[in-house]
């Protein structure tokens, strides 16, 4: 009697969906474990998080506010890992898409916010997205790793954002804080409801998605892009412009990652800082993953890592654990997202039979 | 349990397995001797292939028992692992090669039997490789990285592959499709010499002159039945094709070609960019409507070159490429599709298709952008599936429909795809490289017939090939390939196989008394 592995020859679409779910409830079920040893009841725990994540319309509001970014950031980095385009960059990019936000939006432009809140976003998602053209740009003309540099550009926009709400944009009227001055009123984004921190940007990133999932299965766009992303010799061989495809995934991609950058301080903050971003960039490339870089995968695997993070915090503050265990959920998630693509390529078969 | 012989290596009993609706493999036996070379034959999709992966455990069968050669005599191989089929004596070498291109051949080798790190069992693993290649005369420089040899020494390292894990039974799934000739007759020595040392050889090809040649007996598939088994000495061609096929093949016929206006012309073309085996030496032709080119020559000499030409890979360094007299400047294959002009690549699963995308998806690939199939940015899905549905027809393309993933094709059902995309749309000029490559019997014929009638219907066609019976059986002219120029050879009557031989070795047109 034995366990044994086989190859699978197909993987159905049924299969994708049970590995993401099944790599969440595995993830918390590991995570019981510290949450045990903390002293804690795991199941108390879980219930405080569920409670604090949707408990209430404030903690569903906190919820849908912290996926926000994540769903835009998720999209920026599925889009481009179907394409094989790596970019790691989706911090540096929301970041310079609040830049141009509060660039054009504190004053520059004097506009009813029917046309000024357009173009923030329009804004914002051009400058992100050349943020990821001129990175594209370098690897074709001299073959430098995207990965490299958008890894490394994330740190050096963070830098000079910094340098900027330090010194020219500096808000005079903070008091010293380190931060930028702040929109119009005109610019920033509407709250869904009175009271809630929810803000329109929650609906940006879900049409985004829509919009996405149309494109990849309804466009020509989408048809080039999944052909240069599975098979760039044959794409080429059949005249499509494969660079040019590539620039124009790298402008979604950024321009996504600079909406998320928008949404934060048009729809949350009102200035700009450099600790805007607790790493939504990063984290997008963790919900892209957990959804299989599916769009609308992506919408729930953002809501999903947000309901974490926020009732995690709820939990602690009732319960004393630390909240750290939002970062283990995330983490073992996408390590189990990792293992579990292992069962999509394989099966685990069960011998009765004896060895002959 | 059955009568099988003291001296076999292998038996495959029963053997069934479904992809969905479709029966790939149904019911099928067959057993193999020590010292034997047994030819696996059958129609593109027939299941040839399907039926050695389940042998190597890439595949799990539905039904039936694999038993290799072992300490008590036949032993049950279990199923869907290539692990257990490796320890068993199974090696295989694939359709596609499965090579690690940025490690040396020695490297390759080793790769999987213990850890790149023992440095210590180095030399040892050398030796025991040099000494296998030593007997058995497949020599490659060990030490190249895969990515810099030729396809026939990565084949050879795929061979060394088995036989260093101790192989006794050695699968090849059409090794010969990818090899010039002289590299095939290289194959051939060693293969005999290791049947004489006693391996076990499945030999899966679509060339009945080599399967007759090397073989020592011969099991056709159709549609996933065995169909019959035959002794190799005194089989015939017509009868295994007529085993195959299930009917007589037709010879295919064609009358003298009517040449009209040249709609392609090199003029003094110059190639310097792209790998050596691209490069072009003031190359000047013309490709005439109604007229069929063939361009014979050892792999390598330049053919690549005119191909990713033709095919709007590439423009020329020097020199002037003339499409229906005017020059092309871009390297725009989109621009050349849309001008009538058909390209069949010569790698299909490496340029030819996208393996993840639907039958459907490939065959428009070409032309999304055109009006045939999409409006305005939007895909046109019902256009895309109706054509998919067509082709399917009219080629015989076998698969479970427009919606089937590229990937799941047979080696010859891809290429039918391909001619499907290509045909379909009239063309005008056409570029058929390696055009029946790894296709059966009556496939080769279908082809040679659709080629024919392009011509007769008046397009130019350009025909690459390595196997010169292609050539003659088309070209109604022939250019030779030698070291990047072309040598015109003049009309194909009056020319024999051994003056095309004497121009593919380098000896001059005129030294041959041919007019140019
Ligand atoms: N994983 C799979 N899923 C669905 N169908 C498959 C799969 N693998 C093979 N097939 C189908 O099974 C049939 C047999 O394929 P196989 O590759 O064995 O043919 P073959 O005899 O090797 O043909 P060729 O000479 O063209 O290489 C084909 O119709 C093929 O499309
Ligand atoms: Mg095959």
């Amino acid at each position: 009697m034995s366990f044994r592995l086989e190859m699978r020859e197909n993987a159905s679409v049924g299969l994708r969906l049970g590995v993401s779910l099944g790599a969440g409830i595995v993830a918390l079920l590991l995570v019981a474990i510290p949450v045990l040893f903390a002293g804690g009841s795991p199941l108390t725990a879980y219930g405080l998080m569920v409670q604090g994540a949707f408990g209430s319309m404030f903690a569903l509001s906190e919820t849908l506010n912290r996926a926000t970014p994540l769903i835009l950031t998720g999209l920026a980095a599925a889009v481009a890992f179907r394409a094989k385009l790596w970019n790691i960059g989706a911090e540096g990019q929301l970041y310079i898409g609040a830049l141009a936000a509060v660039l054009v939006g504190s004053g520059l432009l004097q506009m009813p916010p029917a046309l000024l809140i357009p173009t923030v976003m329009i804004a914002g998602f051009l400058a992100g997205g050349m943020m990821m053209v001129i990175p594209t740009l370098i690897k074709q003309r001299f073959g430098a790793d995207e990965v490299v540099i958008t890894l490394l550009l994330n740190f050096i926009v963070i830098l000079f954002v910094q340098m900027l709400v330090e010194g020219p944009l500096k808000d005079p009227l903070a008091m010293g804080w380190p931060q930028s001055v702040p929109l119009l009123a005109e610019a920033k984004l509407p709250k869904l409801l009175p009271r809630l921190r929810m803000h329109w940007g929650l609906i940006t990133g879900v049409v985004a998605a829509i919009v996405l999932w149309v494109m990849v299965r309804k466009t020509v766009l989408g048809f080039e892009i999944r052909a240069v992303g599975e098979n760039k010799a044959a794409a080429r061989f059949a005249g499509i412009p494969v660079d040019k495809t590539m620039l124009k995934v790298a402008l979604i991609s950024g321009g996504l990652a600079g909406l998320a950058g928008v949404g934060e301080v048009a729809g949350v903050k009102g200035y700009l800082s450099a600790d805007l971003s607790p790493g939504f960039g990063y984290s997008g490339i963790v919900v892209a993953m957990l959804a299989g870089l599916s769009p609308i995968g992506t919408v729930i695997a953002a809501i999903f890592i947000a309901a974490v993070f926020v009732g995690a915090d709820s939990m602690s503050r009732a319960t004393g654990i630390s909240n750290y265990v939002a970062d283990l959920v995330v983490a073992l998630s996408l390590l189990c997202v990792l293992v579990g693509s292992f069962f999509l390529r394989f099966r685990l078969r069960y011998d009765r039979k004896l060895e002959a | 349990m059955t009568d099988i012989p003291a001296s076999a290596l292998l038996s495959l009993e029963n053997i069934t397995k479904r992809f969905g609706p479709l029966v790939a493999n149904d019911g099928i036996s067959l057993s193999l001797q020590r010292g034997e070379i047994l030819a696996l034959l059958g129609e593109n999709g027939a299941g040839k292939t399907t039926l050695m992966n389940i042998l190597f455990g890439h595949y799990v069968q539905d039904e039936g028992v694999v038993r290799v050669a072992g300490k008590n005599g036949l032993e049950t191989l279990p199923s869907g692992s290539p692990g257990a089929a490796l320890a068993a004596g199974v090696g295989m070498v694939h359709q596609h090669f499965t090579l690690a291109e940025n490690l040396s051949g020695l490297a390759n080798i080793r790769l999987g039997t213990e850890a790149l790190l023992s440095l210590g069992r180095a030399s040892a693993a050398r030796r025991k490789i040099e000494q296998i290649i030593a007997e058995s005369g497949l020599t490659v420089d060990l030490d190249r990285r895969v990515a810099d040899l030729t396809v026939g020494e990565k084949q050879r390292v795929e061979i060394l592959k088995a036989l260093y894990r101790d192989a006794k039974v050695l699968i090849l799934d059409e090794p010969t499709a990818v090899l010039t000739p002289q590299e095939a007759d290289g194959l051939f020595v060693v293969l005999r010499r290791l049947a004489a040392n006693g391996l076990g050889v499945i030999f899966i090809s679509h060339k009945l002159g080599e399967v007759l040649a090397i073989s020592n007996r011969i099991l056709v598939l159709r549609a996933g039945r065995k169909a019959g088994e035959l002794v190799s000495a005194t089989a015939d061609r017509r009868a295994i094709a007529d085993l195959m096929v299930g009917k007589a093949v037709a010879e295919v016929t064609r009358a003298p070609a009517k040449p009209g206006a040249a709609l392609m012309a090199f003029d003094k073309v110059s190639l310097r960019q792209g790998a050596s085996r691209q490069s072009l030496r003031k190359v000047s032709f013309e490709l005439r409507a109604g007229e069929i080119v063939g361009l014979a020559g050892v792999s390598g000499n330049g053919q690549a070159g005119i191909a990713a030409l033709i095919s709007g890979l590439a423009v020329p360094s020097e020199g002037e490429l003339l499409l229906y007299g005017k020059p092309i400047h871009r390297a725009d294959p989109r621009a050349l599709v849309a001008a009538g002009v058909a390209r069949m690549p010569e790698d299909r699963q490496h340029d030819g298709v996208v393996g993840t995308m639907s039958v459907a998806d490939n065959i428009a690939i070409e032309e999304v952008r055109s009006p045939a199939f999409s409006r305005s940015g939007w895909l046109d899905r019902k256009a895309m599936r109706a054509r998919a549905q067509s082709a399917i027809a009219a080629y015989d393309v076998r698969c479970l429909g427009p919606d089937a993933e590229a990937r799941l094709l047979s080696g010859g059902n891809v290429q039918k795809l391909i001619l499907a995309r290509v045909l379909e749309r009239e063309p005008r000029v056409i570029l058929a490289n390696q055009p029946t490559r790894g296709l059966d019997v009556g496939a080769q014929a279908e082809v040679h017939r659709r080629i024919i009638a392009a011509r007769d219907r008046g397009a130019a066609v350009m025909v690459i090939s390595e196997d010169l019976d292609e050539l003659f059986a088309l070209s109604d002219r022939f250019l030779v390939a030698h070291e990047g120029e072309i040598t015109d050879a003049g009309p194909a009557e009056g020319l024999d196989r051994s003056t095309i031989g004497l121009l593919m070795a380098g000896h001059s047109a005129a030294a041959e008394g041919l007019a140019s």
